[in-house]
């Protein structure tokens, strides 16, 4: 163990070399006439030549500094006749530096960054299934979201789905004679389907599922015995799979010789009702993206439109907001731990002594927003209402006095157990290079030895005047995130009771709350330290009262990156351990 | 020792096994079911054990809470005067757009009223975010706290003006702070009004 | 509870009344079978987290005689949708249900399983499960707390006890399920049932095409 801990801390995110601005300049200065600046009102960063790209990108990473690619996502600008794919990578200690790639919208064709940035993998399928940019040079280009066969790419603005009514909400057809329908009922299947002309069911061929397992590896070590192996899928209906998750692997004997995890059993096209919904109906549909940290989901967003829109929150609602981010963070951090035991074999007694304290939080999550689960609390420019009468000495109660002897009981309960010690301990090792490689974050990366915290290296709402630590284990296994999600259920305790000490009266919202708000034209990109890692959201306004384009930058989908990584080699049971020590939300994975 | 961390590991469990008798003893055996102890025994403070026995009891709901929306009346059931004008902002507001509502027409001019002919909402889409009550200038709709809803046929699902109505007592019942600050606002706003008509009178 | 089971044309004397029940071997059965029903272990989205608060000690659905939640379908008695059913995860979806052994009981939970909830309008979610599946007892709410979700059993329960031998199709053919057809992963999602529809639909679109042409 010693020998690793050494490795791990010499291995942290290089300091970028110099801001984003001489970064811009040195990618001008080394493509000539390749790369030039986005000019375009409100949006930053630089625009990128397609045979250009791959080279720019390895001259940001190795020589720039800008080690961590954290999003990549496609625009549709459909008016320009344009398809646009964005990144977004990131230093140690700068900020974001913004870069474009412009094709034609009939053939988009953009070399791909995976070989560059593992972790631009699932996003560029992504990008692909829902734009149909095709990624040259991309390992494994197939549908992500969707499946292999589906007809069309969604996200394109000139594709309908079968339910279709109008391109904005508010829908007309609801006042001032809304007579009532149901949807399915205008379809001449009774049902959300479409199909394109001349489909004949009889002969269709089902290749949805065996295009699956394209792309695994299947070879046998050399040598020894030869065995053949065998392909299993866990899931999409599995126990330990926290959802609808499916896990594809392979297997030599018992060991896990491959695996792909195969999502989008629980894609609801949350980006494609955002882009119809006015800034501020999108907010509730937040919520049901990780739908265990709900509060913090609106905190991101909230704050990625503010920065649009240029409002700032009062004082009093500035607090509000981290103690209700904190307390989702303990809240996701319990459920984790209990779901990672779950899975390990104590079945359900960590949960349930986890899930006795949730109930307590979400007592005064039910308290202040009205919904236990589901609280669509924040709004832009401020929070739902003010606390009620009696909250503050019910969650005082809580945070000053139950929450921290809990912790320390779930420490006895927990963390000495020697069956627990041997299934965790060494397994699933995820060095610090290829977490920060493939795009981990969260307590995933902190239990690699990388102390990277947005909360520290990019302060967002007051997270500045709290005093708190980043906790860092350097083991890197699944025990040390175990540890890590313990240690920062004691540190949002530490910033929870500050907050409350501190927090100011006054009032709650800046402006008057409005249903529909208007943005410029412009692009943003927020993120925020989620309780699962960098959860962001890329914005793009086109001056009007609703996103051209909303994208979630989700974190359980790109922590899942390195699972394959961290399963090779184990036994098939540490799968769903190193699963649940990842904590993913299925809401979040497929949005 | 091996096997000394599972035991300390148990040492709570069984803590919380002794609690529960511990805490028995301390309500009364045969009390601890009593109406009045649910709130303690679902607070910070609580020790044992943590059931709620519903349906014998039931969690009171905090005042916020919200399940599907309803629309306040006045006067008796026979004689519903809805708070309600068809501005239709709710309507607009609703992120799912699950509102339909249905302006009424005067029969002879024609012209629009300021009260609804017919209000839907489709609670098999409707996800109770609270937003149309949020909106509603008017007071009119509000976010109810029944959730004994379930049913064997989806055809009732989509709740019609019958339906939503809940007379204004129900809703001063359910949320008595919401209800008293309205009034006072209104009374306020009343008083200030015949404040200013005194001052008019006596300019003349 | 003796209350609850006894005929109400047969009188109990007053001194044996709470120790004696007199009730039809039929009203009996139904008792036991509404009091031991197995759910599948089985959650799709938001509101599998509400169905499992319902299983944690602040709701214990063990006292319904529920605690067993079986990740077989096989040795289910009730599935629970709950959840949003999506396009690509429907066919397993019938697929488990076709798997479980009859007397097989369906609650679809929330919003989004009862009609396609406020995702609705998008183009990957099942407008409602009940296409697909027989249900029984519909939980409205985004999601049902675990109350809410507990009064849809409840309601199940009280089900349970009314029906009667006639009516259990099961009980005369042995348990012997009624299979359902396993929708497909097309361009879009079809259900083998609907196919001469979609044909003639289609037949209809490519005219309308070609005549554009």
């Amino acid at each position: 163990m010693n020998e690793q801990v050494a490795e791990s801390e010499g291995v942290q995110l290089d300091a970028a070399v110099g801001s984003v601005e001489q970064a811009c300049q040195a990618l001008r200065e080394a493509f000539p006439g390749k790369v030039r600046p986005d000019e375009r009102e409100g949006y930053e960063g630089v625009i990128v030549d397609a045979d250009a790209l791959v080279s720019a990108a390895l001259l940001l990473r190795d020589e720039l500094g800008f080690r961590y690619l954290s999003s990549v996502t496609g625009v549709d600008y459909a008016n320009d006749g344009l398809l646009e794919s964005v990144y977004h990578a990131y230093g140690a200690e700068s900020g974001a530096l913004v870069f474009k790639v412009q094709v034609d919208r009939g053939n988009p064709e953009v070399p791909s960054l995976v070989s560059v940035w593992p972790s631009a993998n699932f996003q560029e399928r992504e990008s692909y299934d829902m734009y149909g940019i095709r990624y040259a040079g991309h390992p494994n280009l197939q549908r992500i979201l969707t499946w292999e066969g589906f007809a069309g790419h969604p996200m394109r603005k000139d594709w309908r789905e079968p339910y279709y009514e109008e391109d904005h909400k508010p829908f007309k057809t609801r006042h001032p004679d809304g007579g009532v329908f149901r949807a399915e009922d205008r379809t001449p299947f009774g049902r959300n389907v479409q199909y394109p002309p001349g489909f004949d069911p009889e002969k269709w061929e089902d290749t949805a599922q065996s295009s699956v397992y394209e792309g695994l590896m299947r070879e046998v070590k050399e040598g020894g015995l030869q065995t053949e192996c065998i392909t299993i899928n866990v899931g999409p209906q599995h126990p330990s799979t926290h959802g609808v998750l499916r896990v594809v692997v392979v297997l030599d004997g018992e060991e896990v010789v491959d695996l792909m995890p195969v999502l989008g059993y629980l894609h609801r096209n949350h980006e494609k009702i955002g882009e119809r919904c006015t800034f501020p109906q999108i907010i509730p549909y937040t919520d049901r993206l990780d739908y265990v940290c709900s509060m913090s989901n609106g905190l991101g967003y909230v704050l990625a439109v503010e920065k649009l829109v240029g409002v700032q929150p009062p004082e009093r609602a500035e607090y509000i907001r981290v103690i209700m981010a904190e307390l989702t963070r303990i809240v996701n951090h319990l459920m984790a731990i209990g779901f990672l035991w779950n899975d390990v074999g104590a079945y359900f007694t960590p949960v349930i002594y986890a899930f006795n304290e949730r109930e307590l939080i979400l007592d005064l999550f039910e308290m202040v927003s009205g919904s236990r689960m589901m609280c669509n609390y924040m709004r832009v420019g401020g929070v739902f209402e003010d606390l009620p009468t009696g909250w503050m000495e019910k969650a005082q109660a809580l945070v000053f006095d139950r929450l921290p002897r809990f912790v320390d009981e779930f420490h006895r309960l927990l963390t000495e157990n020697e069956i627990w010690r041997s299934r965790s301990m060494g397994v699933g090792i995820l060095p610090a290079e290829q977490a920060v490689a493939m795009g981990a974050t969260g307590p995933l990366l902190r239990a690699s030895g990388v102390p990277y915290d947005i909360r520290r290296v990019e302060p967002y709402s007051i997270y500045d005047r709290f005093d708190f630590d980043v906790v860092v284990r350097h083991n890197a296994d699944v025990y040390d995130r175990f540890l890590v999600r313990m240690e920062e259920m004691r540190q949002s305790l530490r910033i929870l009771r500050q907050a409350m000490s501190q927090i100011p009266a006054g009032p709650v919202q800046t402006g008057k709350k409005n249903w529909t708000i208007k943005a410029p034209a412009g692009e943003v990109y927020h993120r925020i330290e989620a309780p699962k890692g960098e959860l962001g959201f890329y914005l793009v306004s086109d001056g009007g009262s609703n996103p051209w384009r909303y994208h979630v930058r989700s974190t359980s989908m790109i922590n899942l990156t390195p699972l394959a990584e961290m399963c090779r080699g184990h036994k098939v049971a540490d799968v769903v351990v190193i699963l649940g020590s990842i904590d993913i939300t299925l809401g979040e994975v497929d949005r | 020792m091996y096997g000394l961390g599972i035991l300390k590991g148990l040492s709570v469990t069984m803590k919380h096994f002794v609690n529960t008798y511990v805490d028995d003893i301390k309500w009364g055996f045969g009390k601890r079911y009593t109406p009045g102890v649910l709130p303690a025994r679902q607070s910070a403070e609580a020790r044992g054990v943590f059931t709620v026995q519903y349906p014998e009891e039931v969690l009171p709901p905090q005042e916020r809470f919200r399940f599907v929306p309803f629309l306040v009346y006045e006067g008796t059931d026979e004689e519903r005067q809805y708070r309600c004008t068809a501005c239709g902002i709710c309507a607009k507001a609703c992120p799912p757009q699950c509102i339909w509502i249905v302006r009424a027409k005067d029969p002879e001019t024609g012209k629009p009223l300021r009260r609804p002919a017919e209000f839907y909402v489709d609670i098999d889409i409707c996800m109770n975010c609270g937003s149309c009550a949020e909106y509603c200038p008017f007071d009119a709709l509000k976010m109810d706290h029944d959730f004994e809803l379930a049913d064997h046929d989806r055809a009732k699902h989509i709740y019609d003006l019958q339906q939503l109505g809940q007379p204004v007592e129900y809703y001063a019942k359910i949320r008595p702070t919401y209800y008293a600050a309205e009034q006072e606002a209104k009374a306020a706003k009343a008083d200030r009004a015949a404040k200013a008509k005194a001052a008019r009178r006596e300019k003349k | 509870m003796t209350e609850e089971l006894t005929h109400p044309n047969i009188p109990v004397p007053e001194d044996l009344k709470g120790t004696v029940t007199l009730a039809t071997w039929e009203k009996f059965y139904n008792w036991c079978r509404a009091r031991s029903v197995w759910p599948m272990f089985f959650g799709l989205a938001c509101c599998a987290f509400e169905m499992i608060a319902m299983a944690t000690s602040r709701f214990d659905f063990a006292r319904f005689g529920m605690e067993v939640m079986r990740a077989s379908p096989r040795q289910a008695d009730l599935m629970i949708v709950a959840g949003t059913v999506t396009k690509k995860m429907a066919p397993q979806v019938v697929r488990l249900y076709n798997q479980m052994a009859e007397p097989r009981y369906v609650v679809s939970m929330g919003a989004c399983a009862n009609g396609g909830g406020p995702f609705k309008e998008g183009y990957s979610v099942v407008s409602g499960i009940d296409k697909l599946i027989p249900v029984d007892v519909y939980v409205p709410g985004c999601p049902p707390t675990p109350q809410a979700l507990i009064h849809g059993f409840v309601t199940l329960h009280k089900m349970i006890e009314n029906t009667k031998y006639k009516d259990m199709k099961w009980y005369h053919n042995r348990g012997q399920g009624e299979e359902f057809a396993i929708p497909v992963l097309g361009p879009d999602l079809f259900d083998p049932r609907q196919n001469p529809l979609i044909q003639s639909e289609a037949a209809k679109t490519s005219v309308a095409t070609n005549d554009s042409e």
